[in-house]
């Protein structure tokens, strides 16, 4: 019996109603990352993760959960979970996160960070208030509760006088460039990637590092937001050789983690297709933007092929050595 | 021969949204064949069913409805221009309220919605 879609999508908007979040997380550990890196608090440009990246290791550990109970006759159960999650915050007891994954994920916004800070650019962090943007919420759409949230976001980012969000990933960049101005009167935010900023800032690099590289682009930046250049420009910059794939720029494929958390085993399927691909482009390694296709495509690759966040690839290059 | 009902509620509820827009689609076949997920998901076909007010036909999708990627391979080459994921998402909107009971304050916001311009359009 295949998952129950309804149970899974309302579990998601009770939480994202009732706790900000798809998947909630204390503050403490979702802030973590910033530790020892002295981003002021707040200002006019704030780098915005959505905390996407924090949440990755959770949603993992979820699916993994999921992909248990799917096919089997616990999939009847699960409307209980949902009910039980009203009272207590169950999806962040019944997934434990793997420590290695949050190191991961949490060393990508680090490197982001100090990008930045290397390109002179200057700016802060909300810290607790760096709200998720919703995009699970919109994506299932669950339109009056996605635009709830966005209010509230809104709110916040008015509050403390934010005028421009450099992000982190493709949904949430997606989420405030191109979704809340559809839905929020009078939203007038400048909203970036990061890849955008550097690519913009011109960087040089501090030692070139001279790696053949296949490249993933995310379906939301390479077909939503059109940012496909820029992370070329900033590997090739730096040194890497980039290998393209069959399926490149607009016509990149999908890795399958959209539909992980409903379908596991068709998700799988579609990331280990993509992990093909990269692997006859016969490069070194390959590299994404997006921590969704991140950790698609590390689980559907299994060890047979690196994947590594690009933050990681160009901090090797234009920032000092930790 | 098989008999196909027509829902004039979902009919009325498709037309009036503003947000389903698959009339130009010309079943060409694009979508399918750039599809990752193959063809179980068929947005000409499903979208034909919606366009024609065909509910308990579509509402039989609602897997496959949810098993679109957004990944927009489809939209990307879409030579009538239809706005693919958007459709998907319209979907997943109605299913959501109808089927699932999710977002309730935002479907009696929708009803009295229809309402008002019903009797706004009647008033003339």
């Amino acid at each position: 019996m295949p998952l129950p879609t309804g149970d899974i999508v309302g579990l998601m908007v009770d939480n994202l109603e009732r706790r900000s979040s798809v998947f909630p997380m204390s503050t403490r550990r979702a802030t973590k990352w910033a530790k020892g890196l002295d981003i002021p608090h707040g200002g006019e440009t704030v780098l915005y993760t959505g905390a996407m990246y924090q949440l990755l290791p959770s949603i993992t550990a979820m699916v993994g959960l999921l992909e248990r109970v799917e096919d089997t006759f616990l999939t009847r159960f699960v409307f209980l979970g949902r009910w039980a999650n009203k009272l207590v915050n169950l999806s962040a007891i019944a997934a434990r996160p793997a420590r290695a994954d949050v190191e991961r994920y949490a060393q990508v916004l680090r490197r982001i960070a100090q990008l930045l800070q290397q390109a002179g650019v200057r700016f802060g962090y909300l810290y607790g208030d760096d709200m998720y943007a919703g995009a699970l919420a919109y994506d299932s759409g669950v339109d009056g509760a996605f635009a709830d949230h966005a209010r509230r976001v809104h709110a916040m980012l008015q509050k403390r006088g934010v005028r421009k969000l450099i992000t982190v990933d493709p949904h949430t960049t997606n989420m405030l460039r191109s979704v809340y101005p559809t839905v929020l009167d009078g939203f007038d935010i400048e909203v970036k990637s990061y890849l955008e900023v550097l690519a913009a800032a011109g960087m040089a690099p501090l030692r070139t590092v001279e790696r053949d590289v296949v490249i993933h682009d995310s379906c939301v930046y390479a077909r939503y937001e059109g940012v496909i250049d820029e992370p070329r420009v900033l590997l090739e910059g730096a040194g890497y050789k980039v290998r393209e794939p069959a399926n490149t720029r607009e016509q990149t494929y999908c890795c399958g983690g959209p539909i992980e958390a409903l379908f596991p085993s068709r998700a799988k399927e579609i990331g280990s297709q993509r992990v093909e691909q990269l692997r006859e482009a016969g490069a070194d390694g390959a590299t994404t933007m997006c921590p969704i296709c991140l950790a698609a495509l590390t689980t559907a690759a299994g060890g047979s092929l690196a994947v590594e966040d690009i933050s990681l690839l160009l901090a090797e290059a234009y920032c000092p050595a930790p | 021969m098989a008999t196909v009902q027509v829902d004039l509620g979902f009919a009325k509820t498709v037309a009036t949204s503003g947000e389903f827009n698959a009339w130009a689609c010309m079943n060409c076949g694009v979508c399918s064949a750039c599809c990752p997920m193959g063809i179980e998901l068929l947005p000409r076909q499903l979208f034909r069913r919606v366009v024609l007010g065909l509910r308990s036909e579509v509402l039989e999708q609602a897997d496959v409805i949810f098993q679109c990627l957004l990944c927009r391979a489809c939209e990307q080459n879409c030579p009538a221009g239809v706005h693919i994921t958007e459709n998907i998402r319209f979907l997943r909107g109605y299913i959501d309220r109808e089927v699932f009971g999710l977002d309730r304050r935002y479907r009696l916001a929708l009803r009295s919605r229809v309402e008002e311009e019903e009797y706004a359009a009647a008033d003339g």
